[in-house]
């Protein structure tokens, strides 16, 4: 791991709601947040208070950033993609334009690029599709070829906005319940995906499951493999210790923080067996 | 313009302002750096330390709950040799005010760890925590008893040397906690600090098991709040010469100066870093603005206020 300053280019802002719009069962939300945007690299996060002051809920909401534009009409802006789920989730989609929250970013690791040209193929599961369309942008600036494969329960999970595909070569998609593309879960498309387009290096974000199935594919073909974890998180900015994935340390184990050492992480580096993990931490 | 004698002791060592980070809330003090100058907390108390490098426990370590959350993190820490040679240097280098909280498994893990802190410059004082939920024996739990909490207080007392303040942590998951003050204050420290979480659990409905990992975690935050202002006035009015700092769910100045009339001499920010990073300053501007509002020059004055004339 490179030792770089913690939380360097974060900053707690009180951020503009300047769009909110329902994207199927999902919220496409825009924030003004000024110069932040320039910092934010494709695969930070942001870090939201929900509620007042007063509020119940005492700790933060953490979100992938989906698109941060530098200089826009309203200067610069942060897009999220956010599913309605819990409380937390439930009361920010229901800003409306022209309120203020309470938010801190950009936060966690960055997608890292190869520094040649590579066939790239980032896999998205549900709304975790969300920040690999910055990221094909860049992978396809840099001159990679960019094939992205996205999962879903069902159709209408699956975020797929018409002006990210223009960054992508070839386009993907799965369903459990076979209401679009291929039917089945999306790691059972990967290995033939892999042969086709001789993917060379794996970005991925989404569930825990699915990275988890995605490693096991990366491990048996040997190529690099990004992924953007989630684990439940208290603060965020690296004080409170909650959200920590075991990673291979020595001859054992290391719980570290998705916040700062991710989201973004080596997954050959992760051990992903939950047996594996228990016995280490009791050997 | 009023002016406020804003500064504090905890035994012999003075403090420029009362407001501190609480033990485990603020990691290694690099994270929040970032956010306000470190040598603007009173003093930054550090995650409480152990001899060995420790892993902590497995995942889920958190569960939100109503104004709280619960912790199941398990002492997760460096071990002293990698904290004293990065932590302690990195700390001392920005000037601010430390407060190394330690932690052991037994009585003689707490000499050890007071032993190396001796010859350690640059620390204000040792935080003796003996009162970790988090462990997987209940038993282990120093702070329930009053013997247990002696052996490991003496411990400390005869490897620590010099004057370095001895501050011992208490739970407030006891039946007593005055006869728990009361055994460590004769044991001799200088200072106490309350409270420590509250032992709880969340069983998450859908899979109908226990939300954490280690199944137990601490609850922290507001909800607890009036547990540590009860804590604390019972133990001021027991002890009240012994400094205490105060901490429990503190996340605005008006809930520091609720502890403070109590009988805290210091306030420590815990939980409320997590929701906001800047909350230490938050809370040490607006608990200025109280006092100077109430009439006090001198902080120290309205330390324990609400016992006086009772």
């Amino acid at each position: 791991m490179i030792p770089h300053r913690i939380n360097k280019s974060a900053v707690q802002i009180s951020a503009e709601v300047i769009s909110n719009k329902k994207f199927g069962p999902y919220h496409h939300m825009v924030f003004a947040v000024g110069e932040m945007a320039a910092n934010s690299r494709p695969g930070n996060f942001v870090a939201i208070a929900i509620g007042d002051s007063q509020s119940a809920h005492i700790l933060r909401r953490a979100f992938a950033v989906y698109r941060a534009i530098d200089k826009g009409p309203m200067g610069g802006s942060i897009e999220l993609v956010i599913a309605p789920h819990g409380q937390g989730s439930t009361w920010l989609c229901s800003r409306t334009v022209g309120e203020f929250v309470d938010l801190i970013g950009p936060l966690g690791t960055a997608f890292g690029v190869p520094s040649s040209n590579a066939n790239a193929m980032l896999i998205g599961g549900g709304y975790g599709s969300a920040p690999l369309f910055a990221l094909a942008e860049l992978l396809k600036n840099r001159g990679c070829r960019v094939d992205m494969v996205l999962g879903a329960s069902t159709a209408a999970k699956i975020f797929a906005p018409l002006e990210g595909k223009r960054s992508v070569s070839s386009l993907t998609l799965t369903t459990d319940d076979g209401s679009a593309g291929i039917h089945g879960q999306i790691s059972e498309a990967i290995p033939r995906l892999i042969r086709e387009y001789k993917t060379e290096v794996i970005y991925s974000c989404g569930p825990m499951g699915m990275l988890s199935a995605i490693a096991k594919i990366a491990e048996d073909f040997d190529i690099a493999h990004q992924c953007s974890v989630e684990e439940s998180m208290a603060c965020g900015i690296g004080v409170c210790m909650t959200c920590v994935v075991p990673i291979k340390y020595e001859s054992g184990i290391k719980m570290v923080r998705t916040c700062i050492d991710g989201p973004v992480m080596d997954a050959a580096e992760i051990i992903w067996d939950k047996k594996t993990v228990t016995d280490l931490l009791h050997s | 313009m009023t002016t406020l004698d804003y500064s504090t002791k905890i035994g012999s060592k003075r403090f420029s302002n009362p407001i501190f980070t609480a033990s485990g809330c603020a990691s290694s003090g690099q994270e929040l750096s970032q956010f306000f100058p470190l040598t603007d907390l009173g003093a930054i108390v550090t995650k409480s330390i152990m001899t060995k490098p420790r892993t902590g426990r497995n995942t889920p370590r958190m569960a939100e709950t109503p104004s709280g959350m619960l912790n199941s993190i398990g002492l997760q820490g460096p071990g002293i040799d990698a904290f004293l040679e990065n932590d302690i240097p990195w700390l001392v280098d920005q000037k601010v005010k430390v407060i190394v909280s330690i932690a052991g498994e037994t009585v003689e893990e707490y000499g050890v760890l007071s032993r190396r802190l001796r010859a350690v410059s640059g620390i204000s004082a040792v935080e003796v925590n003996i009162s970790c939920p988090n462990v997987e024996n209940r038993g282990q739990v120093f702070a329930c008893h009053p013997d247990t909490s002696v052996a490991v207080i003496e411990a400390v007392r005869r490897n620590i040397g010099g004057e370095l303040p001895i501050v011992a942590k208490l739970s407030p998951d006891v039946t007593d906690i005055v006869e728990i003050a009361k055994s460590v204050v004769n044991a001799g420290v200088d200072g106490l600090a309350l409270i420590n979480t509250l032992l709880g659990m969340v069983i998450d409905v859908n899979t109908m098991k226990p939300k954490l990992a280690g199944k137990t975690g601490g609850l922290s935050g507001p909800a607890i709040r009036p547990v540590a202002v009860r804590a604390i006035y019972q133990v001021h009015q027991a002890f009240p010469n012994i400094p205490i700092v105060g901490m429990g769910g503190v996340s605005t100045g008006r809930d520091a100066l609720e502890l403070i009339l109590a009988g805290a001499s210091a306030v420590s920010i815990g939980t409320a870093s997590f929701g906001n990073p800047n909350a230490a300053m938050l809370v040490k501007n607006q608990l200025s603005d109280l006092l100077i509002e109430r009439g006090f020059k001198d902080f120290r004055d309205a330390i324990g206020f609400a016992h006086r004339g009772v």
